[in-house]
């Protein structure tokens, strides 16, 4: 058999010359049958040998025209078509027309951005295209870079992690696992700041804690600690917020409760429930606590959170001052200051 | 150096001797307890003491250990990406071992900074080739025999490897191809079977 000559514009040229330079061409008769396909668009094609099958059971033409005008098609000499081959019309291609001597037409044809899917679809390898084409260089590219952003994904992921845990010990107490002092200044500076938010904050200090401590021993005051911040927990709703800010001195913010009744009922069933015994290595330990609460309610204008803090630290100064197992309210409500509830504790001397 | 490298001197211990045996290294390295970010970079001198503590922790030949590092980057499973970004370099192993020398284009489209050994190839005929290849840090030569051989045997070839000398920071190695086709190989193909 001899290899078909194609005589071009730039003189004769051999198919396989052809077949080598352009592995996914296609020669068109005036007819438009197939004269001559190039070998990667053969095996693409997937129907056998193509020569002298109508190009139209071959090609699905969309841009700029169809086969079927095929004078419009001629014309678009040298312009980029858009074409599919029968059986895989969803992997739109890329091609070029040039218009041979005898009438007929040479398309060239390229995956275009359809690469990815078509070299898997129509299971093509690096011979299947010509060394010049850098189809093969896109496909490395892409999984190269696939890889990459994989990497920097778990670098991201890996950071926010590290971040987030980070931020999470900066703002907890470790013992207690509750808030610290800077976690409860973010909080009340947020709360401040929003018109909207009424609440009250408590300054809350254990009385008897130092005799646990000296008395039972640092584990037992941890052990206490560990508790107090359970029954916190426990008496608070989600909106409310606790931190542990010293030895044995504690925060709370509680929402929308800011009348002294409210208030009251609060401290007191706080109080009590500290006050029941804490086992602790076959025996109990008991302390109580202080409180001084200050509401958002209280001032005529919005209050600073240093202010407030000042407050509650004034209030909670003069429940200590009237014995301990006592909470003071600061504000107008002269009648809630220094209410004594607990004049029955045995260790009051 | 970049932290891939790094990176895989660090999953090269962990695959093969285990996370005991790279707290080890680490410590004798002094380096931080979460090891190295594949998305950093590193002082050479970091990349040269965590070799050398691996050296001393698994008391073996720096050169066996680089040629284990070697292939490790070629046929760990973990690694398979990497493996198909190589395989990349051509069709048959002959192809690959022409296309070598583009190895740092190839690899600094997809990562401008990380430093690829600069490799020249030489074919002496008679299937007998010498690269000479130069790295900032000692020890491209018997890591690019061990990547080599398993890269032969990822293609089906049987091949022939030795260091041939280090001069002036330039270290060489001899690839004799006895048959570029004596098995079949792993497979590869373009399009990727599985995501």
């Amino acid at each position: 058999m001899t290899a078909p000559v194609l005589d071009g514009p730039a003189g004769l040229i051999a198919a396989a010359a052809l077949d080598r330079l352009l592995p996914m061409h296609l020669l068109l008769a005036p007819d438009r049958t197939i004269r001559h396909a190039g070998p990667t668009l053969e095996k693409m094609a997937g129907r056998g040998p193509l020569a002298g099958q109508p190009a139209d059971h071959v090609l699905d033409l969309r841009r700029p025209c169809g086969l079927d005008d095929f004078d419009r098609l001629l014309a678009a000499d040298g312009e980029r078509l858009t074409l599919a081959l029968r059986g895989a019309d969803d992997l739109p291609l890329r091609g070029v027309l040039v218009r041979m001597p005898d009438g007929g037409a040479l398309i060239d044809v390229s995956l275009g951005l359809s690469f990815e899917r078509g070299v898997t679809r129509f299971d093509l390898n690096g011979s299947d295209f010509s060394p010049c084409d850098q189809t093969v260089e896109l496909l490395y590219l892409q999984e190269a870079n696939a890889v990459i952003a994989r990497l920097s994904r778990q670098l991201t992921d890996r950071l926010s992690a590290a971040r987030e845990a980070a931020e999470h010990q900066a703002l907890t107490d470790p013992l207690t696992a509750l808030a610290n002092r800077r976690a409860m200044d973010i909080e009340l500076r947020r709360l401040l700041e929003d018109p909207g938010a009424e609440f009250a904050l408590l300054h809350l200090d254990l009385d008897f804690f130092k005799q646990v401590n000296d008395t039972r021993g640092h584990a037992a005051g941890d052990h206490v600690l560990i508790e107090i911040a359970g029954i916190l927990r426990g008496d608070l709703r989600g909106m409310d917020m606790a931190a542990r800010i010293g030895g044995d001195e504690f925060l709370a913010v509680l929402r929308d409760t800011t009348t002294p009744e409210g208030i009251s009922m609060l401290a007191e069933r706080l109080i009590r429930r500290i006050e029941r015994p804490i086992p602790f290595e076959g025996r109990v330990c008991r302390v109580s606590a202080s409180i001084g609460a200050v509401a958002t309610t209280a001032y005529g204008s919005r209050p600073g959170a240093d202010l407030m803090m000042a407050d509650a630290d004034a209030a909670l100064y003069r429940a200590k001052k009237a014995g301990r197992a006592t909470f003071a309210i600061h504000g107008r409500q002269a009648e809630c200051l220094n209410r004594e509830k607990r004049a029955d504790d045995p260790r009051r001397g | 150096m970049h932290g891939m490298v790094n990176r895989a001197l660090q999953g090269f211990i962990v695959a093969n001797y285990g996370q005991d045996v790279w707290a080890e290294v680490r410590s004798v390295a002094r380096l931080p307890e979460d090891g190295f970010e594949a998305m950093h970079r590193y002082d050479h001198a970091v990349t040269l003491t965590v070799f050398g503590a691996a050296v001393d922790v698994l008391g073996k030949h720096p050169n066996a250990l680089l040629e284990d590092i070697g292939t490790y980057l070629v046929t760990d499973p973990q690694l398979e990406p990497l493996r198909r970004l190589l395989r990349f370099g051509g069709g048959t192993f002959l192809e690959f071992l022409v296309s070598l020398e583009e190895l740092p284009d190839r690899a600094r489209l997809a990562m401008p900074e990380l430093e690829m050994p600069e490799i020249m190839l030489q074919a002496e005929g008679c299937g007998l080739f010498t690269i000479a290849a130069r790295w900032p840090v000692p020890g491209i030569a018997p890591l690019l025999i061990g990547a080599l051989r398993a890269m032969a045997d990822d293609y089906g070839a049987l091949v022939f490897l030795e260091l041939a000398g280090i001069e002036g920071g330039t270290e060489r190695l001899r690839v004799r191809i006895f048959d570029i086709e004596f098995n079949e190989g792993k497979a590869f193909s373009l399009g990727q079977v599985a995501e």
